[in-house]
């Protein structure tokens, strides 16, 4: 990959919560990797792996994250909290719960608008309603949402209005923490197919974090898969999802369920044991096993994998 | 597997809320029966009736702002609308049981898991405390729950979601009930888990014998959990069929519409998603015809202004679509349905 595209490179990110302590948790474990401008990396995973809080390290919301996180070249681990506000303009999240993540309290536009008026983007009033009135038409809502409350929308209609206050700052980058779990079949691909619409219009790079592999490969084109902390398989998504190669990759696909009675009778349902490699003395780490399909293991579990292409 | 006596029929259900802004009709003329060992999958969006169906089984839905104003619901013959409370009590948990969506929620946070599930046993089975302890341990091993004896004193906020939908199944499953509603057991769990959960409920029902009514919205639950599937949206079953029929001859725009928007995990980034457009119409002023009509480009003028009867396609395939009417013109149902049709085909 060529480093000048990239809009974020994340290397040996690491987060430990209780550190030193006997509670402690590795909550992120030293993991690598990049998003090209315009692209989008899914990272998938069961609860507890790490995944939201991989997101949230991101956008700096926790303290005590250690590694690089170089944006746009430059270091934003570093920075003071001031420069931490500007940068937050660039990069913005969608939460998962449509529910919890609006202030009940607030009509849309105000909703719409906390970010712009955070950053200071309008400059007067009339400025502001116009801004919110375009981010609500980029998400399909139209204007006259815009002085009604969150409990009068649907789910669906609810994360659309999530999304258009992420769009409303001009972000370059969104970190989307499992967008669609709490929504209805019919209404996630809604959803799914509009974030693509957003990204190709406005070059967008996404973060998309999620525990579901088949709705995640719709937008993904690369596809990280953690667990317990460590990237175990990273790479371009046909390949992951055609081609998995760890073992906690496997058993990730086979719990997916498919809306297809004959396939779902014939399929067997893999089980990962993660005791079953030897890390404690062979070097594990993650290696390329093919063209950008990247494999955490060790020396000799590498040399196997080799072997199978 | 299933023999085909029915143990519970579901007849014309209208159940009414009052809400402050106006009369929500949730469920429509809900209609469904259940074989004796089998399972029967609801499908539909949020707002689709199928909660409210199932809790009516169970007569869980004590507010007066509810009215049932028209229907039956057949239990081995007994209509359960007409039972007083007290009788209920006895159905309740013993013959029915239910597994909640949220393992978070349904169970009491201040009291030990041990002893909430034995609960019911000393008070359907009357057993006494030893006994029932006996039994609880019993029941947390074949939920695959780990250290019995430990996890029974300790609280729910002690245990995973995954383990804690186990102690809801233990629970439900601990009066051997005739039949075991489950209301989206899977939903709040990552994929993992969800397939233990299924599999566990999966085995029980094997070795059990017990009918299942299995609610979730998941189409991938459904192909590997269900007998039978029904189909519901706006209050009403609009199409119920064996497994096969439903993922292989849909016959309903929106069945369509739900098989088409299910990822499929042969296709990569560049397939676009089929979304049904629109949402799920204002059941404080249901359509007059179709329900579905609006959101459908299959929708013919009728359907607005009539609501479709309901046609039969086989023994056990039916389908509330004015499509199917013999004076129907014939329509092109998308590619994706076609593909699942050839497979119909071959089976």
């Amino acid at each position: 990959m060529i480093l000048e595209n990239n809009l974020l490179e994340v290397r040996n990110l690491k987060l430990y919560f209780n550190e030193g302590k006997s509670d402690e948790v590795k909550a992120v474990d030293d993991i690598s990797f990049s998003i090209p401008i315009g692209k989008t990396l899914g990272l998938v995973g069961e609860s507890g792996c790490g995944k939201s809080t991989t997101g949230r390290a991101l956008l700096r919301l926790y303290d005590g994250v250690k590694g690089d996180i170089i944006y746009k070249g430059e270091n934003i681990l570093n920075k003071d909290s001031k420069s931490i506000l500007a940068m937050r303009s660039k990069m913005q999240m969608i939460f998962q719960d449509p529910y919890a993540s609006l202030n009940p309290r607030m009509n849309v536009a105000d909703v719409v608008a906390e970010g712009i008026d955070i950053h200071n983007i309008a400059k007067n009033e009339k400025e502001r309603i116009e801004k919110v009135y375009q981010a609500l038409e980029k998400v399909g809502l139209n204007t006259e949402h815009a002085s009604r409350f969150p409990h009068e929308f649907s789910g669906g209609q609810r994360q659309r209005i999530g999304i258009a206050r992420a769009l409303a700052v001009n972000p370059e980058f969104i970190v989307a923490d499992e967008p669609i779990s709490a929504l209805d079949v019919s209404i996630q691909a809604q959803i799914i197919n509009l974030l693509k619409s957003l990204q190709e219009e406005y070059k967008l790079t996404y973060l998309f974090i999620a525990h579901d592999l088949s709705m995640v490969r719709y937008i993904s084109d690369r596809i990280g898969v953690m667990y317990f902390g460590k990237i175990v398989e990273i790479g371009n998504s046909n390949s992951i999802c055609s081609n998995p190669m760890h073992p906690y990759t496997k058993a990730l696909l086979s719990a997916i369920p498919i809306a297809n009675p004959i396939l779902e009778r014939q399929r067997k349902r893999i089980h990962y044991d993660p005791s079953m490699h030897n890390y404690s003395s062979d070097n594990p780490k993650l290696r390329e096993v093919s063209e950008d399909h990247f494999v955490y293991c060790s020396n000799a579990e590498f040399g196997q994998l080799k072997q199978t292409l | 597997m299933s023999n085909n006596r029915k143990i519970l029929e579901v007849k014309n259900l209208v159940v009414s809320f009052k809400t402050f802004s106006g009369k929500v009709q949730a469920a429509r003329g809900v209609n469904f029966y259940l074989n004796e060992g089998e399972t029967l999958a609801i499908v539909g969006e949020s707002g689709s009736g199928k909660t409210v169906a199932s809790l009516m089984l169970l007569r869980l839905i004590q507010s007066s702002q509810m009215k049932v104003e028209n229907g039956e619901i057949l239990f081995y013959g007994r209509d359960l609308l007409t039972l007083s409370e007290k009788e209920m009590q006895n159905i309740r948990g013993k013959d029915i049981a239910m597994i909640f969506q949220d393992p978070m929620v349904s169970l009491n946070p201040t009291m030990r898991i041990g002893n909430q599930i034995m609960e019911g046993l000393i008070k359907h089975k009357k057993l006494s405390t030893d006994e029932a302890k006996r039994k609880v341990i019993e029941l947390l091993i074949l939920v695959g729950i780990p250290n019995p004896e430990e996890r029974f004193k300790q609280y729910p906020f002690e245990f995973s979601g995954g383990m804690r939908q186990r102690a809801m199944i233990a629970m439900a499953i601990a009066m051997e009930p005739k039949l075991l509603i489950a209301d989206e057991p899977t939903t709040a769990l990552d994929v993992i888990t969800q397939a233990q959960i299924l599999e566990i409920i999966k085995n029980l029902q094997r070795t059990l014998k017990t009918s299942v009514i299995f609610i979730t919205h998941n189409l991938g639950v459904v192909a590997n959990v269900a007998d039978r599937v029904a189909v519901m949206y706006a209050g009403q079953v609009i199409e119920v069929g064996t497994l096969d029929e439903i993922f292989y001859n849909p016959q309903h725009p929106y069945t369509w519409g739900l098989l088409a928007s299910m990822p499929d995990m042969q296709i990569g980034k560049n397939q676009k998603l089929v979304a049904i457009p629109g949402s799920p119409p204002d059941l404080t002023n249901p359509p007059k015809g179709d329900a579905f009509a609006v959101r459908s480009k299959y929708a013919m003028k009728i359907d607005y202004e009539t609501p479709p009867p309901i046609f039969q396609v086989s023994d056990t395939h039916f389908v509330s679509s004015w499509l199917l009417h013999p004076n129907a013109p014939a329509v092109n149902p998308p590619e994706i349905i076609k593909q699942r049709y050839k497979n119909f085909n071959s089976l």
